[in-house]
């Protein structure tokens, strides 16, 4: 009942206001989906407490209804809980009621705010679907789930054209992903004969030796699984190559933002293999491809990170980075640790987006930290919201004594990839540490263009310029609560001396993966490079952008093919499009002219048509109302049936 | 003489006499009044008769020394017919005095040719059969032509009678090589005769059931149709589409079945021809036509194409989805063509698609019910038009005749654009004419006969029983 009712209220919200919201009205609908959600919220810590240390009770199923049976198919619909849901629980709950709360305020202005509430909540129980399913199916449904809300609340403003086409740009990538996710259910279904997690999982090592043919290459079957999986988790959590997605979601309102991209939904991919990872303690050489990939994204989207101009570009490309440090951690097999920044990442990255919003809230919807600057004294509330939520994202410190949020998981990341026995555990460690020192500039340099300096925004635009309402500031606080000290409480259970007890049996890691004791024993030097590399970064953004601010725009000029590069983030867009888009619009183009227009319709429905009106016309015109005409018929009639019947003999 | 053994024909005998003393009321006392007398005299005893049959007061059995046979078969499609022509007579009431045309002669008309075809439904050799055919018809000429001032009434009349005359004398040469190769009229002779084969016996198949297609207006033999259709007053109309038809199918379905089941694939061969050319002309006129009763008429034809597909396989399942597809033609026909009769605008009856135009706002309940009718028609499901394509449909798969399916498909998708089109007319197209009210008796029929069709699906097994017991009386 408890777990039933924390999965199950945001769904009453989203379908009471979806359905009923222009009967009970916004305010009414706003109130209903922020409760309902809020009461989800705290039961979900209740779990959290309950299932992490307390009880410690791991593995529960709880059945709610019989899905389907067909064959050796039998699901049902049902909650696992275990001390990963439970992590997610918190994360997924506590946001979205923070954020329900806030658009609340953010939101008041809009003329259809039931809808979004009801998609709000839509997501939140897509979310929650994903996060407590037991088998890969209702994982599945829970990831088309996110992915369908993720549209509609991508494409909200379906009156701007450039968020549907964000919208559609969304879908249309993470398609990509789930096509692989789908293939990897079909394997898994395939190999396993069951799609449910306990017996895939109790059963993951008698496909160890197992080969499948490939196109002429033998591939481990585990393997190959789990790079299907691993593909769809790069689509949803916008993983190099799969990424493109993710700036250009930024065209949804911001409290969409900082629920779906970059608290939860983009994490689901994180979640994925952590789920996994029974399967993925089998498959290393996917591991290999996931600390590649991950380490790639986390330097490429800091490197493009530190040239945008629109606030929340920056934060969307810093999200996307941030989920690269988690695939380094769950490649080097360090799950907990990955799972622990996915965790602490949703606090202050919420708080990062929301802080924006409450900005560009301010600055009548301006979004260009450009148009910004000198700030901090008139929303100051909000600057020192950025301040915590940008200590925490640059994993601001002090080895040993205290730091904040980021500090504890992010460093444990970098510690982690510095220890991994694998080969590209030092490519991983190098790009790392790059991306952290670019993460403390990119992180400096928004809050300093946005809040110091000259205001540079328009004299109209100062004028209006006020600090947010409490609606919107007052949940935040939970969020600089987590963003301050959810790294230093949960050190200790989530990676440190009391991690199995904690994790129990919802991570599986092999007898001879001791990365988690490791990381903790690594040299001084390691453990203070990262804080290094996070003070360098703050100074650099301090004299470029405090101290001799001109001097940014003249690098630029310099190095003008870097900076251009950087700028149209590696020209990713403009190779996909040429790459994919354009083809597939070519031949999209082909069947739809040649192939439809010009051979379906015009021989089928088209051609039929014209046929049938034809034969009609002759057909009357037999019926020529002469009774010898009439008479000669039925002879011709006769003759033939007796003439066909002689030629062409007995029937059959 | 024992008189018991006339018990089975009593039907017929006892409608005989009726429609003779009838005869002789309505020549001795002609007034005002005399049509209606006769007219329910007429449909009283013909329910009687429904009751007797119905209540299985009626044995079983052969007379006249086996040229006629009562077994489930023919009760069945008795029933059937004198259902109809009982809801004829009483919209016909209706119908011809309101364009005055009170002429007691045509209840006359209308007893002996049922008389005839309960005989047609009954026969079991080679003369029943082709006298009771003519005494169908000679009656149905006449109907056809009663409204003598109308030239196109008598025109239909004329070409009825002259068609008709040339389809018998097809039928009676094809039924006289019959004879001649088996030697004997009885079917069950015929049959145990027949074992050899023979090409001037196969002749003789052909050109009977050219005349039989006739009967039922199937294509090549349909050209008379449309134009009797469209001449005959609507209440004729609606009798010839239902009543001479089941009984026509009955029996082409006795004589193929008992007398040649040993020819089944020299005359499987035939049918499957006719049906075809049946379905698709049927489908394909259709759609050139503005007339309501012209259109009516290539639908008919259409649905006969349908239901000859029952009887190709020569199987009980074949047997029963024609029997069942005759119970739910005549449901689905009458109740459109009563529709029809009860549209006036300023007492005149509807003639053209057109004049229904618009017919939702003025008669919401009216447009519904046609449109329901319809859909029927076209075999949408759940009505109860789609069971009767569905089994007769399954019976040609049944009997992997899968072309004449895939046929039958088609020319069913065809025809749904012009039942679609009258919908479409009724409901999207503006009007100005105001439509009379409706007499209450029509409207009860229209929505009894409205509801079968629409309720059939909660329990088909009722008429599906019924339509089973009857056939399986073919096989023993």
């Amino acid at each position: 009942m408890l777990y039933s009712s924390i999965v199950f209220l945001p769904l009453i919200g989203a379908i009471l206001t979806g359905l009923f919201g222009k009967t009970i009205g916004a305010r009414k609908s706003e109130l209903i989906t922020s409760t309902l959600v809020a009461i989800s919220a705290l039961l979900s810590w209740y779990v959290l407490l309950n299932v992490g240390w307390v009880n410690g009770k791991n593995d529960q199923v709880i059945v709610i209804l019989k899905w389907l049976t067909s064959g050796a198919l039998d699901l049902s619909w049902s909650i696992r809980v275990d001390t990963l849901t439970a992590v997610m629980l918190v994360v997924v709950n506590t946001v979205s009621a923070v954020v329900h709360f806030y658009s609340i305020g953010y939101m008041h202005n809009d003329p259809s705010r039931q809808r979004f509430f009801s998609y709000l909540s839509l997501f939140t129980f897509a979310m929650l679907m994903l996060v407590t399913s037991n088998n890969f199916l209702q994982l599945f449904f829970g990831w088309e789930g996110v992915g369908l809300a993720s549209y509609l609340l991508i494409g909200f403003w379906h009156h701007k054209e450039s968020a549907n086409n964000a919208a559609i740009k969304a879908f249309i990538v993470n398609r990509v992903g789930d096509f692989g996710f789908a293939l990897g259910i079909f394997c898994i279904f395939y190999f396993f004969g069951s799609l449910d997690f306990n017996t895939v999982f109790s059963n993951a090592s008698d496909l160890v030796d197992k080969k499948i043919n490939i196109f002429g290459y033998s591939i481990s079957a585990i393997s190959f699984i789990c790079f299907l999986l691993f593909i769809g988790a790069m689509g949803k959590s916008a993983q190099f190559l799969l990424h493109t997605w993710l700036p250009d979601a930024m065209e949804g309102p911001t409290p969409v933002s900082a629920l779906i991209h970059a608290a939860t939904m983009v994490t689901a991919g994180v979640f994925l293999v952590a789920r996994c990872s029974p399967l993925y303690e089998l498959a290393p050489s996917v591991m290999s491809l996931i600390v590649f990939i991950g380490a790639t994204t986390a330097i490429f989207a800091a490197s493009v990170a530190l040239v945008q101009n629109d606030i929340k570009k920056v934060i969307a490309y810093s999200t996307c980075s941030q989920l690269g440090y988690m695939f380094v951690a769950l490649g080097v097999g360090a799950y907990q640790v990955g799972i622990f920044h996915l965790f602490t990442h949703a606090f202050f990255k919420a708080l990062l987006f929301l802080g924006a919003g409450s900005v560009i809230h301010a600055m009548s919807n301006e979004q260009d930290m450009r148009h910004m600057g000198g700030l901090r004294k008139f929303i100051p509330k909000t600057y020192i919201l950025m301040l915590v939520g940008t200590l925490a994202l640059t994993g601001f410190g002090v080895p040993g004594l205290f730091g904040m949020a980021g500090f504890y998981s992010k460093d444990a990341i970098v510690e982690a990839a510095y220890v991994s026995s694998i080969s590209i555990g030092s490519y991983a460690f190098t790009m790392l540490l790059v991306a952290a020192l670019m993460t403390s500039f990119y992180s400096w340099r928004l809050i300093f263009m946005t809040f110091h300096g000259t205001p540079r925004a328009s004299k109209e635009v100062m004028s209006h310029l006020h600090e947010s309402p409490n609606i919107m500031l007052i949940p935040l606080i939970i969020l600089v609560i987590g963003s301050i000290l959810s790294g230093y409480a949960f050190y200790d259970s989530f990676i440190y001396a009391g991690f199995k007890e904690f994790w129990a049996s919802s991570i599986f890691i092999l007898k001879d993966n001791y990365i988690l004791k490791e990381l903790h024993d690594v040299s001084y030097l390691i453990k203070w490079s990262p804080t290094i590399m996070m003070i360098i970064g703050v100074t650099f953004a301090y004299y470029l952008y405090i101290r001799n601010p001109h001097i940014p725009q003249k690098i630029a000029k310099d190095q003008e093919v870097l900076y251009s590069f950087l700028l149209n983030k590696w020209y990713f867009d403009e190779i996909y499009n040429y790459i994919f888009v354009r083809p597939a619009v070519l031949v999209g183009k082909i069947f739809w002219k040649r192939g439809d227009e010009n051979i379906i319709n015009r021989f089928g429905p088209d051609g039929i048509s014209k046929q049938v009106v034809k034969i009609t016309k002759k057909i009357v015109q037999l019926q020529s109302g002469l009774i010898y005409h009439y008479a000669f018929s039925m002879i011709i009639g006769l003759t033939f049936i007796i003439t066909f019947y002689i030629i062409v003999g007995r029937g059959s | 003489m024992n008189l018991l053994i006339f018990t089975p024909v009593l039907p017929e005998i006892a409608i005989t006499i009726v429609s003779m003393f009838l005869l002789i009321i309505g020549v001795f006392k002609k007034n005002e009044k005399t049509y209606s007398t006769i007219s329910n005299l007429a449909i009283l005893s013909l329910l009687v008769v429904l009751f007797l049959i119905f209540s299985g007061s009626v044995p079983k059995g052969v007379s006249f020394g086996g040229s006629l046979i009562t077994d489930s078969f023919s009760l069945y499609l008795k029933t059937l017919i004198l259902t109809s022509s009982i809801i004829i007579l009483i919209v016909s009431n209706i119908y011809l005095r309101n364009i005055n045309l009170l002429k007691f002669e045509y209840i006359i008309l209308v007893l002996l040719s049922v008389v005839g075809m309960m005989i047609m439904v009954s026969s079991n050799d080679l003369i029943s059969l082709y006298l009771s055919i003519e005494l169908q018809s000679l009656p149905l000429y006449v109907l056809a032509s009663i409204r003598n001032k109308s030239s196109k009434s008598t025109e239909s009349g004329l070409k009825y009678f002259v068609l008709g005359a040339l389809s018998s004398c097809i039928l009676l040469y094809g039924l006289s090589l019959i004879y001649g190769y088996t030697g004997s009229i009885y079917y069950n002779e015929i049959a145990s005769n027949l074992s050899e084969y023979d090409v001037g016996i196969l002749i003789g198949v052909a050109f009977t059931l050219a005349g039989f297609a006739f009967k039922i207006s199937a294509v090549p033999f349909h050209m008379w149709t449309p134009d009797v259709y469209e001449g005959s007053p609507t209440t004729v109309t609606a009798f010839f589409a239902v009543a001479p038809k089941i009984a026509a199918l009955g029996l082409i379905v006795r004589i193929l079945i008992t007398a040649m089941p040993n020819l089944i694939a020299d005359w499987q061969s035939i049918l499957i021809l006719l049906s075809i050319f049946s379905m698709l002309l049927g489908a394909f006129s259709a759609i050139g036509q503005r007339n309501l009763k012209r259109l009516l008429a290539y639908s008919s034809i259409s649905h006969m194409g349908f239901a000859l597909m029952g009887v190709i396989n020569g199987s009980f399942d074949g047997v029963r989805s024609l029997s069942l597809y005759m119970l739910i033609y005549l449901v689905m026909s009458l109740a459109l063509f009563i529709s029809i009769i009860a549209l006036k605008t300023n007492d005149e009856h509807i003639e053209n698609i057109e004049d229904i135009s618009g017919l939702a706002k003025i008669n919401p309940v009216m447009a519904l019910i046609i449109s329901i009718l319809l859909f029927s028609l076209a075999g949408i499901p759940p009505l109860a038009g789609f069971f009767a394509k569905f089994y007769v449909l399954y019976a040609a798969i049944d009997a992997k005749l899968y072309y004449l399916a895939i046929f039958g498909v088609l020319s069913s998708v065809i025809s749904a654009f012009y039942y679609l089109r009258i919908i479409k007319v009724m409901y999207f197209e503006e009007s100005a004419i105001s439509f009379d009210p409706i007499s209450k008796r029509l409207k009860t029929i229209i929505y009894l006969l409205t509801a079968i069709t629409l309720l059939f699906f909660l329990r088909p097994s009722i008429f599906i029983n019924f339509a089973g017991t009857a056939s399986a009386s073919l096989f023993i």
